[in-house]
């Protein structure tokens, strides 16, 4: 199956602090990827640079047979990248339905609506008028993620969703992924619980110190191969 | 043992530059015609009014267009106290200070509250208070203003020649001394807090640094200054009324450019923005209201492209210092006989 | 009876302050940006208008059709073209720039104006005035005004709190990465936000021509009364604007009706005590 996403090489920096060196890595349609490694490994950066929110000063971003490197992140979703932020960071002075409204900003075509979004999150249809700041930390995440899925990405990245959530509504998040993914979304999603990583999805990377250390199949990689890497012994 | 050291090559010649031109300066009246002193005494006060700008918004991050309030402040004062209270004008010039700094503190009180540009505003409000109460005293001309009498100024000196000599000699010792005041006071403790909070106040306040008291006190110093300052101009000038006491563009507009070309929390840029100042407007003969729209598109331009002024980006470039001003440490052994 | 004139009349100038100050908190809430012009564009859409009256020989509030437009379009400009480039953390070049483009457009209009005192005619409106009670009158052309302003002012809430493009307003002046995200790119939002100040600007800058003599120095004066209006009312509150406008314009009136050159100072002591008793202001909006 032909690459919906390709990067190629790619040195990302802050300032002077290079956080990512020649970092490669790419997703299928409808394929679902882990990125996973310690704090600072440069997961987050990754994403970001996917996103568009920063630039790699070398290197390639291909998506959809388009070069979006250096693009700007406002015009990374319009054609089809959504990012889940790291922290939710829902819009404080809008409520719950304003967020999502606003996710659908792009106006793509596409199998997410409003309606679709509160099925998958009922819990956010009996909370829409809410200030977003009022919700819990697990109904927070979905907001984040339904406001994502509303500008109908064909890839959607989701930056450590699990943070700070108990496990248990982790579980419950982890659960409707199967039903994002279910029309051919590709996810890449970064996450610290490894275990809950692995579980969901089929190809995983592993970060250690801006490089990538180790990717493979999940079922093909042992708990061993994934700690080493992980750590770098 | 360590010593804190604050020369650097450069600054070792600034000093030196520096002092052999105070020298020069001083003698000028031997060497320099009536328009020369005039036209140094005005490079003074400007220099010192925007040095103290500088201080106020470069180096405590407080922006305030209406430092106006304490020129005319002090022009104020001099006249009530020279005519109303028979006051040698330059005792008078003296006591204007602490008038400035007793005033600042209510005033400083009220708008503190308000932050970044609000705060901004507020002052130019509180200036715009002062010129309206200032129309309001008849008893110094109300809105139209008054003149120094002829009875105050002789009291100076005799003959003009030696009052202009005075003048001229009282705004280059004030304008040292305010220069030299605030190098003193960068280089304490207070200074380092200050140069601190210039560069990153969150980070200042959590290293335990009072943020809100220096800047109180700095703003409080700064106004005891402009007021001393302001005394003078109105001095020189021998008449006062609202509207130039507490004029904007004369001395609020002119300085913030000033200190903007020059280089903002650095203490030479008013220096050199001063002298960029003069130079153009000796080039431009003084076309008024173009000028004021040159001086105004040159600061909007360094202040995009050289954030840091002329002197920030020579400054950057040759790592120079006029004044010495840096801190280094020298270990010294110590010895044991 | 004569009280209740002058209290009426303060209320209807006071639709004007919240005119002039309305452009101003709306930008300081999209973008923390205060824009120290903002009374001297006050001052230009006056004289933009002048031009367009005097050209098209047609009636002041006509022309607004024309110079709000105009208006817009200099905002989008000037934010796109000049005042992004000052946006960020530090607060200096945002309140630097425009200080200086406030001397700049003085002068400028200074250079092509003169200082000569100019007044927008609107013909036989500005005299009209109906008897409202025994002994109390409201002019029709102040009436107007006010009424415009608070359409404006609920035109504003409307926008913000019920349009998509008020909420992208609201996204992007509380997240700019995560807005860029939606999609939304911030150089456009604010260039957006700026053009909807000075349009309301424009119908301020009329309707001052018209009210009373204006020249190019009296911008700053403007500044300040929309200022102290933000902050009697409260920030982030339009309807609180409104209120402190119609304060500060009651105010004034009651400082010039004991003497005329109390006008402006009586509106500024009232400023200074709502400064001090409740800095907050008067109906602040209590933001998450």
């Amino acid at each position: 199956m032909p690459d919906l996403l390709q990067v190629k090489a790619i040195d990302v920096f802050y300032g002077d602090f290079q956080a990512l060196f020649g970092v490669s890595l790419s997703v299928e349609a409808g394929q679902i990827i882990a990125v996973i490694g310690a704090n600072g490994a440069g997961k987050s950066t990754l994403l970001k640079t996917i996103a568009g929110l920063m630039h790699p000063r070398r290197g390639e971003i291909r998506f959809n047979d388009l070069t979006l490197t250096g693009r700007p992140a406002f015009d990374v979703v319009n054609h089809g990248i959504a990012l889940v932020p790291e922290g939710r960071r829902l819009f404080p002075s809008l409520t719950v339905e304003e967020n999502l409204l606003i996710g659908g900003q792009p106006r793509r075509p596409g199998p997410w609506t409003l309606p679709r979004v509160y099925d998958l999150f009922p819990v956010l249809a009996e909370r829409r008028h809410l200030s977003a700041p009022a919700l819990s930390g697990g109904q927070q995440q979905m907001a984040a993620i339904g406001r994502a899925l509303m500008a109908n990405p064909r890839l959607l990245l989701c930056d450590e969703i699990s943070l700070g959530l108990a496990p248990i509504v982790v579980r419950d998040i982890y659960m409707r992924l199967p039903q994002i993914a279910a029309e051919g979304l590709s996810l890449i999603v970064v996450e610290q619980d490894i275990a809950q990583a692995l579980r969901a999805a089929s190809h995983v990377y592993c970060l250690q110190e801006g490089r990538v250390a180790l990717t493979g199949a999940t079922h093909e990689l042992t708990r061993e191969t994934i700690s080493a890497a992980y750590f770098g012994v | 043992m360590i010593r804190v050291e604050h020369g650097t090559p450069s600054s070792r010649i600034g000093v030196m530059l520096i002092a052999a031109t105070l020298a020069i300066l001083a003698a000028a009246p031997f060497w320099g015609d009536r328009q020369t002193l005039r036209l140094l005494a005005e490079i003074y006060t400007f220099v010192a009014l925007a040095s103290l700008w500088n201080l106020l918004a470069g180096y405590a991050g407080l922006v305030s267009v209406g430092q106006q309030a304490f020129v005319g402040l002090g022009g104020y004062a001099l006249f009530a106290l020279a005519i109303l209270l028979g006051v040698h004008p330059i005792v008078a010039i003296l006591i204007a200070g602490p008038i400035g700094a007793i005033v600042a503190v209510p005033v400083a009180a009220l708008i503190f509250r308000l932050r970044g540009a609000y705060f901004a505003i507020g002052t130019w409000v509180v200036a715009e208070v002062f010129r309206l109460l200032a129309s309001q005293v008849s008893a110094l001309g109300g809105g139209s203003g008054i003149s120094l009498p002829a009875a105050v100024v002789i009291a100076m000196a005799p003959s003009r020649q030696v009052r202009e000599f005075e003048t001229y000699w009282l705004a280059l010792s004030l304008t040292v001394i305010i220069l030299a005041a605030i190098v003193m006071l960068l280089r304490s403790r207070h200074g380092l807090a200050l140069t601190a909070i210039r560069d990153n106040e969150l980070a200042a306040q959590t290293n335990g640094i009072d943020v809100w008291r220096i800047k109180f006190a700095v703003y409080v110093l700064t106004a005891f200054g402009t007021a001393m300052i302001g005394a003078l101009i109105f001095l020189q000038k021998l008449r006062i009324s609202p509207d130039t006491a507490f004029s904007v563009n004369d001395w609020t507009a002119f300085v913030i450019f000033i200190t903007v070309i020059g280089g903002i929390g650095r203490i030479e840029g008013p220096i050199i923005g001063t002298i960029v100042f003069f130079v153009l407007r000796q080039a431009l003969a003084d076309l008024g209201s173009l000028y004021l729209l040159i001086m105004g598109t040159v600061a909007i331009i360094v202040m995009l492209l050289a954030p840091k002024g002329l002197w920030g980006m020579i400054a950057e470039r040759f790592g120079w210092q006029a004044l010495p001003l840096q801190r280094r440490l020298v270990f010294e052994k110590e010895t044991r006989g | 009876m004569q009280w209740l004139n002058i209290i009426l009349q303060g209320v209807l100038i006071g639709g004007l302050y919240a005119m002039f100050a309305a452009g101003l908190s709306l930008i300081f809430g999209v973008m923390r940006l205060v824009n120290i012009a903002h009374g001297d564009l006050i001052v230009l859409a006056a004289y933009v208008s002048l031009i367009v009256t005097q050209a098209m020989d047609i009636d002041p509030l006509v022309s607004l059709l024309l110079v709000v437009p105009i208006m817009a379009l200099i905002g989008y400009a000037l934010q796109r073209g000049l005042l992004n480039r000052t946006l960020g953390d530090d607060l200096l070049p945002p309140l630097l720039v425009t200080f200086g483009l406030s001397i700049i457009i003085q002068n400028g209009l200074l250079e092509l104006f003169t200082a000569d005192s100019r007044r927008l005619q609107a013909g036989a409106i500005e005299v009209q005035a109906f008897e409202v009670l025994q002994g109390v009158w409201i002019g029709v052309l102040p009436l107007i005004q006010f009424a415009i302003a608070v359409v404006v002012i609920a035109g504003l809430q409307t926008l913000f709190y019920r349009t998509a493009v008020g909420r992208a307003f609201r996204a992007t002046s509380d997240d700019q990465s995560v807005a860029q995200l939606m999609g939304l790119d911030t150089r456009h939002v604010f260039a957006m936000a700026m053009a909807l100040s000075l349009a309301v600007v424009a119908i301020a800058g009329i309707f001052l021509a018209v009210r009373t003599n204006f020249d190019p120095a009296i911008g700053p004066a403007r500044l300040i009364f929309g200022f102290e209006a933000v902050i009697i009312g409260g920030l982030g509150s339009m309807w609180g604007t409104l209120a402190g406008g119609i304060i500060l314009g009651v105010s004034q009136a009651i400082g010039a009706q004991i003497d005329p050159g109390w006008q402006l100072l009586a509106g500024h002591i009232v400023f200074l005590i709502i400064l001090a008793v409740r800095p907050q202001g008067l109906f602040p909006k209590v933001t998450g």
